[in-house]
Formats: structure tokens, sequence, C-alpha cells
């Protein structure tokens, strides 16, 4: 079973959520737990366990052969991205704005743009007790997260044999990374906090998840803040929520020195306990 | 006219409260620009009125006419992104999926595909109870966030704050340090990153400072919630000290910024003296420290 995290709002509690959640459930279960903020990946600063495997991971890109260019033009034409421009004596490449769609390069009469790989990332596997642990980062500089996050799902699926729960720890907003992180997730709990932010980017979420016929649920984090608003949004959308972390500084400073939270803190293992029957249906 | 953008590589360190708060120091000395299009919340601090809003198209979506289809299949056999799927007799474009590259429509034997240009999300410029302009955005749920809309964003604003001879562009950034970032960053002269000490807020400052470097930005750290963990922020101190970034001031861990929040106002505007002396002060060095080379 596959659940990912996420929400609208960046900084609510996503990482603490899916690193604590996953040392909970891996004292019964075998766990798989992926962060997919491939920009800013923080859940193994949380699981420290030992690398089992690491490889670089990359995008494919046309590479001009010079010899074999005829500059028709062919693939500047097909090129929907402008990522490729025939200079009449030169063929430019611009990698950042390519999307490895393979036109150019199948469509180019004199196969003068065979396709090469360029590096964008580095995925790492490491493991800990029950817990598999995959983490991706894009290398900085590099534009698209969401290749990225395909490559690293591909990769859960590949050394997943369909017993385990797997977390996945999403990136922010609600836009295409978020979708491609989401897109074959079982359920999706979404993270928020009761302010007016927390509130606005909850309703993007939703409507995202919505138009992906998702299931999904709530868990309201720092409750105790900010109004009941969020609250009232969930009951008036018949919205469930499954847990209600109260605000504490406790917990933040624990976050702070990259611990986990729920062996220290009894409120805040309640919750998890909570989101645990959610997960297992209980 | 300088340009000003907030980033912080993490979310929720307060990015979005400080950015509306130099919006309402500098008043109308400034355009304000919302360029985190993805989960924009400049808006519900700022009272905008939304008085001009259009449409806007980035981007296409390819489209089968079943009438014409012969299901040869090939559109399947080529898209890289899995975005046509068959039930074995129709085919069609999975929305969600589809990068719009163009590559199906061009190779179809019987021309059965089109491309069409896909409505991303709204974009709008308001006034403000601030008295200035704010250029914001809305990305259409589950859009391509290519950073284009950023880019239409920042034109405006800079567009707007020459025709009106403003003295700066003040553009809350997005997180991460993907394509939004990058375009958030693209012709700034001036980076404020929002920090926070938690092992976490460390590892993205350093991220998100490894791509500003690559653009030559006159750069300064503000660390919210200091004395969350006073260990860390030695170490981003050391960090900041080290890179030859500006500090520009430590602010405490309050629950100040989200009872402002809350009441729809900037941290100025909550009476807590000690807070607004603090940032007050990072506004009058930013002004200073912009404006010498």
């Amino acid at each position: 079973m596959k659940i990912a995290i996420a929400s609208g709002k960046g900084g609510t509690g996503k990482t603490t959520l899916a690193t604590n959640l996953a040392s909970y459930l891996s004292e019964e279960k075998q766990i798989i737990l992926a962060d997919l903020d491939v920009e800013e990946p923080n859940s193994g600063l949380f699981i420290r366990a030992e690398k089992i495997f690491q490889e670089d991971r990359y995008k494919m890109i046309p590479g001009w052969v010079e010899n074999d260019c005829t500059y028709c033009g062919i693939c500047q034409e097909v090129c929907n991205f402008n990522a490729i421009i025939n200079l009449g004596t030169h063929i430019l490449v611009y990698p950042e704005l390519c999307h490895s769609c393979y036109a150019c390069s199948e469509l180019c009469p004199t196969a003068a743009l065979p396709m090469q790989k360029q590096k964008m990332g580095v995925l790492k596997h490491y493991k800990k007790g029950n817990i598999d642990f995959v983490e991706s980062r894009l290398d900085i500089g590099q534009e698209q997260a969401v290749p990225r996050i395909a490559q690293t799902l591909d990769y859960i699926n590949s050394i997943s044999d369909n017993k385990e729960i797997i977390l996945l720890d999403s990136p922010p907003g609600t836009s295409c990374p978020v979708i491609e992180a989401t897109k074959d997730a079982d359920k999706v709990i979404l993270v928020t906090e009761p302010t007016p932010f927390g509130l606005h980017d909850l309703g993007l979420a939703v409507e995202t998840m919505q138009k992906m016929n998702k299931d999904f649920t709530v868990v309201l984090n720092r409750f105790g803040v900010g109004n009941a608003d969020v609250e009232d949004y969930c009951k008036k959308n018949n919205i469930r929520i499954i847990a209600m972390i109260p605000d504490s500084r406790q917990v933040a400073e624990l976050y702070s020195r990259g611990e986990l939270v729920y062996d220290k803190v009894d409120s805040f293992k309640q919750s998890l306990d909570s989101i645990k029957h959610y997960i297992l249906g209980k | 006219m300088k340009e000003i953008v907030v980033i912080s590589g993490k979310g929720g360190t307060g990015k979005t409260s400080l950015s509306a708060s130099f919006a309402f120091l500098s008043g109308s000395e400034a355009i304000i620009a919302d360029c985190d299009v993805d989960a924009a919340d400049m808006h519900l601090l700022m009272s905008p009125d939304f008085a001009h809003n259009e449409d806007f198209y980035s981007g296409q979506m390819a489209s089968i006419d079943n009438e014409v289809c012969t299901s040869c299949g090939l559109c399947l056999e080529k898209c890289r992104f899995d975005a046509i799927e068959t039930d074995g007799e129709r085919y069609q474009v999975k929305e969600l999926d589809c990068e719009g590259c163009g590559y199906c429509e061009r190779i179809c034997p019987v021309g059965a595909i089109s491309m069409k240009e896909q409505k991303a999300g709204q974009f709008y410029i308001s006034g403000t109870r601030m008295k200035n302009t704010l250029v914001h955005a809305r990305l259409r749920a589950g859009a391509e966030n290519s950073g284009k809309l950023v880019a239409k964003v920042k034109k405006e604003a800079k567009r707007l704050a020459e025709q009106e001879n403003k003295k700066y562009v003040i553009a809350d950034g997005s997180p991460g340090i993907g394509c939004p970032v990058i375009s958030s960053l693209s012709g700034a002269d001036y980076v404020v990153i929002v920090t926070e000490p938690t092992v976490s807020g460390l590892h993205d400052l350093k991220r998100v400072y490894e791509l500003v470097k690559k653009f030559d930005i006159k750069t300064s750290c503000i660390i919210n919630k200091h004395d969350l963990n006073p260990e860390i922020t030695n170490r981003i101190m050391d960090f900041i000290d080290s890179e030859s970034v500006v500090h520009l001031c430590n602010i405490p861990y309050s629950n100040t910024f989200t009872d402002a929040i809350t009441r729809g106002i900037t941290v100025l505007e909550n009476g807590d003296t000690e807070m607004i002396k603090v940032i007050k002060n990072a506004w009058e060095t930013i002004k200073k420290s912009i404006n010498d080379k």
C-alpha cells in the first residue's frame, strides 16, 4: 500500500510526520520510506541508516553530431520547448529546457542527434531495521524535478514485494511535482496548519486531489494556534481529519536537532496511533 | 529600480510574512510580486482588490479526434511520457501526463491529433491596503509550474515599477531549488534568504545558496526562530560569515507570526515592539546595502 504525505504549504510538518510514522509503523511492519522532495530532501536527516546502494540518475538529451548534420532545421521546428536552435553553422542544445521527448532525435533525417545521458541527480537507498529509505536528490542548477520523482518511484516499485507500507514524503505545492509524487498513491494525507495560509493552501491541494480522484484525508498540525477555519472547512466539505497534533515548542526543538519525536512526546505518539489505524483500516 | 527577492529553500520559515512586512514598510515606494504562484499566500495579508484579472495560457496538450483516428497505435508507441492510453480500440490522452511536446501530432499518419493551448492559471494586478500594487497569480491545480508564470509576474512587476518610477520590486519567491526558484532569481539585484536553526533549515539553506551563487547576486540572510536551537544558529552564522553573506537579523521563536497571519496582517502590525524594531532595522540594512556596490 502506498501512502503519500503531501501539503499545499511548505513547512507544515510533512517530513516530521513521514519520518516519525515510518519509524513508528516499522515496529510492526516492513516500511519503505521515500523522500520525493527531490529539490530539498530532508527525511534522511531524521532516519539515520546504513547506505546499501547509490546510483547516479540521468536524463536523456540530444547530442549533436556535426559531421552528420545538414542544418535542415527540422529539429528546431519540432521542439516545442525551444531547447534546440539551428544557427546554420552550429546546432545549440539547451539541456535544461529539454523534456526528453525524443522528437528531434527520431525525426532528424540524418540521425545527427542521438540521445545521450546527462547526470541530473543521485539516488540513495538506506536500510535500518524494518525501514528501507530511498532518497533522490536533484543536482543544484537542474530545473526539472518531475523526471527524478518518476525514476525514484520506479526504483521503489523494483524493490517492493507489495507487502510493505510505502510512505511517500512529497514535495510541497499543487503543481506538477506533487501530481507525480501522488499519482500512484492509494491514499494521500494532506498535512496543514490552522492558519489562513494553511487553509488557503489546503484548499488548493484538495482541488488537486479531487481532480486526480484521490482518496485523501487531513492531518491538522500545530493544533491550538490560529483559528478553527480549517476544521470548519473540512466539516463543510466532508473531509476527514484523522489526527490533530498539538502545537508544541518541544516538538519544534526535537525537530530542530534532527531527532524523532514520537518516543519522547506522548501526545504526538497518540496522533500517530490514530493515523496508523487509518492506514491499516481499523 | 532594484529588485529584491525573498527566498527560503525550506518551506514554512516565515518567508511570506517577512516579504509582506517589507512590502508594508516600503509602502508606495515598491511594486510587490508574489512569485510563489504554486501556493500564493501573500495576498492574504494585503487585502488586494484583484482589479486586473486575466487567464494565463502556457504549454499545450494533445487531443485525439476519434472520428479520424485509425487506431494504428503509433502515438502510444512514440510517447515517452506514457500519456496515451487505449482500451484496444479508442485512443485517448491522459491529461495529467501529457507534457505537450507535440511529437504525436507530428507523426500521426492521418492527422488525428491536434495540440491545444492550455490554461495554466490566473494572473492578477491589484491595489492593496498598503497603498502599493501587488502582482500575483494562481496556478491551476495540477498545472505545470515551469517558471513561465513566475517570469510573467516578475516581468509585469518590473514594467510597472519602471513606468511608475518606483524604487523597488519586492518579490516573494518560491520554495525549493527547481524551475520556479530559478525563474524568481533571474534578473534580481538582491536576495534575502530566510532560514531557521533546524537540521532541515541549515541543509536547505546550503543547497539554495549554492544555486544563488550561480547568479552572482548580493545575498543576505535572516535567521527566524533563532532561539529554537542556539547551536545550529551558530553554525548558520559561521556558514554565512564564511560565504560573506550579509546577516540581517535574528528573530525569536514566537507565535507572533502565526497570530498575525490569523488576523490577516503583517507581524509589524501585531504590536510586538521588539519584533517591529528588528524587522525595521533589517529593512533599513537592505536598503543601504542594495545601493552600495
